[in-house]
């Protein structure tokens, strides 16, 4: 009884809130993005609302069943979860059902499907927050990170082969894991750099951005030149900087598919198909800027509801909140994830557990990679990947996967007192 | 606790900057960014226009003119048709393979996804065994379209037709007309085109991205309902105008009736006519082509657009302005010899009758030029002639331009002639400076020379005279809409400077005109006409018959000009005609005349000239010009330097070389009339 008490006591209530409210912003928004005048009854099993109304209450009760689980079991069984999950990716490549260009969904029969990527979201975070968490495991350490980077590494492989770009790129995020836990902040500047002259070496002439680098090198060693390792260092970056921005161009056109291209093209604007390519982000783009300042109103979006936005419950879900919330709606949403991901990471740094903190920043990383990538895209300001909005977005298998994932780090927390627990 | 404690800030940082760029965009989409709203709207919202019925036109009467008849356009949509009995569709439009295949083409091109006009104006019972089977053309659809019909099928040349906007009248009109929208070209329907069209409703409906109506965008709040064109009540007479143009049938003229009591025009006769039916529906194109090409000119509106010299039914007007000018009296006599001499001058009276001792009624009775030569010479002359001629005929000029002619009389048309009255200046160009006096011009007096005159300008200043010194601007329409409105410039009466004692000599020498006149045979028992012939000369073809009246001549209700191109004498033919309008106008219907003359006889007979360019009338010409060749006058030969001077000073100035030119054009040969 005493430890039933306690339990709920340390459960951090504020975040359940945020969760319980994005999960009702998402199901509203289903159903107005499938809103059909002669069917309102919001639990109509048939429809996407009414599914999601089931697959919020399954989730709900996942997250109670994992606050009642013990957390050792989730650490010791944190390699159990990451190879099975393993073995599923594998599967999924043999035996997998093909849905929209990819093959990420196993049968289970009676309509459900498993999405195993999904999965692989949460085992990988366990795996790797007990590998970091262990003693004499320093990040710092080449044998350490490139572990690390295995563990990161291998389902990112397997989700890559289906082919599943978007989830592909959010195994990436885990990079502020390994910042936090001691990696050389030169990786993310390295990593902010390559993507900066990857998009003006497609944008601009070479030889203007290798003028640019080199004014730019100038300018820095003239501000440090007492500095001679600096200098040095510097140097080498410029070439090394120069090599990248030559090679862009052929590795662009050979190392992406056509489509892939296309959609890039779209983006940076070197493409202009709005009836082809181009189509779904232009109409969400339509959508979510026709919302003006506070929308449309529920169910008046006409993007949405005259299915001009394809995908609309799923990965273009927040067409739906743009249109008919308006920028009201969109900063309520993002305020929320944004409070969401801070809200984590003070729960993450107030874990005496190591294992439990850089659980915690995984958390933080996928769930921040998810709402960046996806909002980003509808508005185009990325290219078009398939990757859902958490808690928001319609579908069952990311929905679990995302209430797994916060809920692991809840009862994680809820237990942060007794350290022997973990 | 780990030393990378801080770090955390830094992700946190990151999360921030990365959730604020996103709101950073959103704030520019959804708030600073207008486009995208405007971009959804078009998205679903199409504006689809309503199109209000046009306005009826109905006669003083209120029988109709014309009203609107329902026909449809075939519509489609390409994107949506499937396959279907072609040959079967084809029958129903009646169109051949090749006609489907070029619209359908057609279609596709201007968009796969929107409808546009496939087949125009089918007719109701075309459209009837179509829309039968409409279900089994997918993609195709009929919208209704009304259409101008004209029950009457006359007053042609007053009605106008409507057509499709063209480029110009589309700029002009700043975004409201659309191409495809029907717009008065000519006519009243040009006229009164901003009244007749009424208002354009809009339904703003929802379309999903399939294409397929989804409703009413917000409730119908921004749709406006089309409001139907106003009515417009003309002021013609269908029986009198119907009877005009039977009587003017296979004869080149016009026939204009004003009620002088109101300005209102009776009667709008421009022959050869043509059936306004022809210019509505599908065979429109087709039967234009041919009416632009028939050189009669069916489309030519003659009561404002033709212009001839009065010839004698100018005499009363030139009376009118001497006695108000004060230089002679209903009392003054001439004696006419036959002739009247003035300069080296001697102009015959017509036929070279001899009139002997007249008087001002008499000499209008029987139309005796010298007795007008000498009143116009005592008027141009008045300040002693010579050097100060052109002040004395400014005078003459501006005294006759109060009734109206050498300008527009703003009839509710467009398109209207202002005819010609000569200035000083034309002479001066002509004959130089000073180099003409009363003599030169004196063909004037006898409405002859450069003066032209529209048969509305004719009619016109018989409306004055009957009114006895005013006149109300003539016109077509008497009232808009329901509520009757009356244009305020039509009540107001025009002054044209002659007291009103003035009349009666005139109007008595006028009554004579038709009592024992030159237009005896033409009078109507029962009621007292009083008017004039006219017969003036044109070159190298038959005279012009012209006769102007006014009837009763005690509250006279009906004043009217005639004029039949290349027919004969006034009283041959412009009388008679004008006789029976006037009967059946006042009477209601024609009784039998001591003259013997019946309106069945004028209706019948063919005075068309023969066609300009045919192979008769080229042989005539030849044999005309044989002749003038050996009757080539001194005169001729100074009219010629005249126009060469004019051409050398036109060169220097283009619009003056217009005027000349056109008046030098104009200019009919001279010969003494009656």
């Amino acid at each position: 009884m005493n430890s039933q008490r306690s339990f709920f006591f340390n459960v951090d209530w504020l975040t359940v809130l945020i969760y319980l409210a994005l999960c009702t912003i998402g199901w509203f928004n289903i159903h107005a993005a499938v809103y059909d005048e002669t069917n309102t009854n919001i639990f109509d099993l048939s429809t996407e609302y009414g599914k999601q109304f089931i697959y919020i209450i399954s989730a709900l009760v996942i997250g109670i069943v994992i606050l009642l689980l013990e957390s050792r079991f989730l650490t010791a069984l944190a390699p159990v979860f990451y190879g099975v999950t393993v073995l599923l990716l594998l599967l999924v490549l043999v035996v997998g059902r093909n849905v929209g260009g990819n093959q990420a969904w196993i049968d289970l029969g009676g309509g459900f499907r498993l999405q195993p990527s999904e999965f692989a979201k949460f085992a990988t975070c366990l795996l790797l927050a007990r590998y970091l968490s262990s003693t004499n495991v320093k990040i710092t350490e080449l044998k350490s990170f490139l572990i690390a980077g295995g563990i990161i590494f291998l389902p990112m492989l397997l989700i890559k082969m289906q082919p599943d770009d978007g989830s592909t790129l959010v195994f990436c995020s885990l990079i502020f894991v390994l910042y936090r836990e001691g990696l050389s902040g030169y990786f993310l500047v390295f990593i902010g750099l390559v993507a900066t002259l990857f998009v003006l070496a497609l944008l601009y002439n070479v030889w203007f951005i290798v003028a640019g680098l080199v004014v730019l090198a100038v300018l820095l060693l003239m501000m440090f030149r007492r500095n001679r390792r600096f200098s040095v260092a510097m140097l080498i970056g410029l070439v090394a900087c120069i090599g990248f921005v030559f090679i862009v161009k052929p590795l662009y056109y050979s190392g992406l598919k056509k489509h892939q291209r296309a959609r890039i093209d779209e983006v940076l604007g070197l493409n202009n198909d709005k009836r082809g390519v181009g189509y779904n982000q232009n109409q969400s783009k339509i959508a979510i800027g026709s919302g003006r300042i506070w929308g449309k109103g529920y169910l008046q979006g006409t993007q949405t509801k005259y299915s001009f936005v394809p995908a609309q419950s799923t990965d273009f879900i927040f067409c739906t909140v743009g249109e008919e919330w308006g920028f009201a709606g969109s900063v309520t949403v993002l305020g929320l994830y944004l409070f969401l991901l801070l809200r984590i990471i003070v729960i993450a740094e107030r874990q005496r557990s190591p294992f439990s903190r850089i659980y915690g920043y995984g958390v933080a990383s996928i769930i921040f990679c998810h709402v960046t990538i996806n909002i980003a895209m509808a508005i185009g300001y990325m290219p078009v990947i398939g990757i859902p909005l958490p808690f928001i977005s319609y579908g069952g298998s990311s929905l679990w996967s995302f209430t797994t994932l916060l809920f692991i780090l809840l009862k994680l927390d809820s237990n942060r007192m007794g350290i022997n627990y973990a | 606790m780990n030393s990378y404690f801080g770090r955390r800030y830094v992700i946190a940082g990151i999360f921030m900057v990365f959730v604020l760029v996103l709101l950073a965009r959103l704030f520019y989409i959804q708030v600073v960014d207008d486009r995208y709203f405007l971009y959804a709207q078009n998205n679903v919202v199409r504006r689809l226009i309503q199109y209000p019925a046009r306005g009826p036109i109905l006669d003083r009467n209120g029988k109709i003119m014309v009203s609107n008849e329902r026909v449809y356009d075939i519509t489609v949509v390409p994107k949506q048709v499937k396959p279907f009995d072609t040959v079967e569709f084809c029958k129903l439009l009646d169109i051949d393979k090749e006609g489907f295949d070029k619209r359908i083409i057609k279609a596709r091109k201007y968009s796969p996804y929107r409808s546009s006009v496939f087949e125009k104006q089918i007719s109701a019972q075309q459209y009837a065994s179509f829309q039968e089977r409409l279900s089994e053309f997918p993609g195709f659809d009929a919208v209704q379209r009304p259409v101008r019909t004209y029950p009457d099928s006359s007053a042609a040349q007053f009605l106008g037709y409507i057509g499709e906007a063209t480029e110009a009248i589309i700029k002009r009109s700043n975004g409201y007309y659309n191409p495809g929208d029907y717009v008065g070209i000519t006519g009243v329907e040009k006229s009164y085109e901003d009244v007749l069209r009424g208002q354009r409703g809009v339904r703003n409906m929802l379309y999903d991205s399939h294409n397929v109506p989804k409703g009413v965008y917000a409730g119908g709040a921004y749709d406006t309902a089309a409001v139907a064109g106003d009515r417009l009540v003309s002021s013609l007479d269908t029986k009198i105008q119907k009877l005009g143009e039977k009587l003017m049938q296979n004869k080149i003229g016009s026939i204009v009736a004003i009620e002088p009591s109101t300005g209102e025009i009776l009667c709008f006769v421009s022959t050869p006519t043509y059936d306004p039916n022809l210019l509505v529906g599908k065979e429109r194109g087709h039967n234009a082509g041919i009416l632009y090409k028939d050189p009669y000119k069916p489309l030519f509106v003659r009561p404002i657009q033709a212009y001839y010299p009065p010839g004698s039914s100018f005499k009363p007007l030139s009376a009118l302005v001497a006695m108000q000018e004060g230089v002679i009296t209903p009392q003054t006599v001439y004696h006419c010899p036959g002739y009247y001499t003035t300069g080296n001058r001697r102009v015959k009276c017509f036929h070279g009758e001899v009139h002997g001792d007249v008087n001002l009624a008499s000499a209008v009775a029987h139309s005796c030029n010298g007795y007008f030569d000498m009143v116009f010479e005592r008027l141009v002359n008045r300040m002693g002639g010579g050097r100060k001629t052109d002040t004395a005929f400014n005078n003459w000029r501006n005294n006759v331009a109060k009734f109206g002619l050498g300008n527009k009389l703003h009839i509710d048309l467009p398109a209207e002639n202002r005819g010609n009255l000569p200035k000083a200046s034309l002479y001066d160009k002509m004959y130089g400076k000073k180099g003409w006096r009363s003599s030169t011009v004196i063909s004037l007096a006898i409405g002859q020379g450069e003066l032209l005159a529209t048969p509305l300008q004719l009619a016109n200043i018989e409306a004055t005279i009957a009114n006895r010194g005013y006149f109300y601007k003539p016109h077509l329409i008497k009232s808009i809409g329901d509520k009757q409105v009356i244009r305020k410039e039509y009540t107001e009466r025009n002054y044209v400077g002659i007291d009103s004692q003035y009349f009666n000599p005139v109007i008595n020498g006028m009554q004579n005109v038709v009592e024992f006149g030159t237009a005896a045979s033409s009078k109507v028992p029962g009621i007292i006409m009083c008017g004039k012939t006219g017969t003036v000369e044109v070159k190298n073809h038959k005279d012009n018959s012209v006769f102007v009246a006014f009837a009763p001549r005690d509250n006279p209700k009906i004043a009217i000009a005639v004029v039949v191109e290349n027919s004969g004498q006034g009283a041959t033919w412009a009388a008679p005609i004008a006789s029976f309008i006037v009967e059946q106008y006042l009477k209601g219907s024609i009784s039998k005349r001591t003259s013997g003359i019946f309106p069945e006889y004028y209706m019948n007979q063919n005075l068309l000239p023969e066609i300009p360019g045919s192979p008769a009338e080229k042989a005539h010409r030849r044999a005309d010009s044989l002749r003038r060749v050996k009757q080539d006058s001194i005169k001729k030969a100074a009219a010629d330097t005249a126009k060469k001077e004019i051409e050398l000073k036109a060169a220097k100035n283009t619009p003056a070389k217009k005027t000349a030119e056109r008046s030098i054009a104009m200019l009919p040969k001279r010969r003494d009339d009656e």
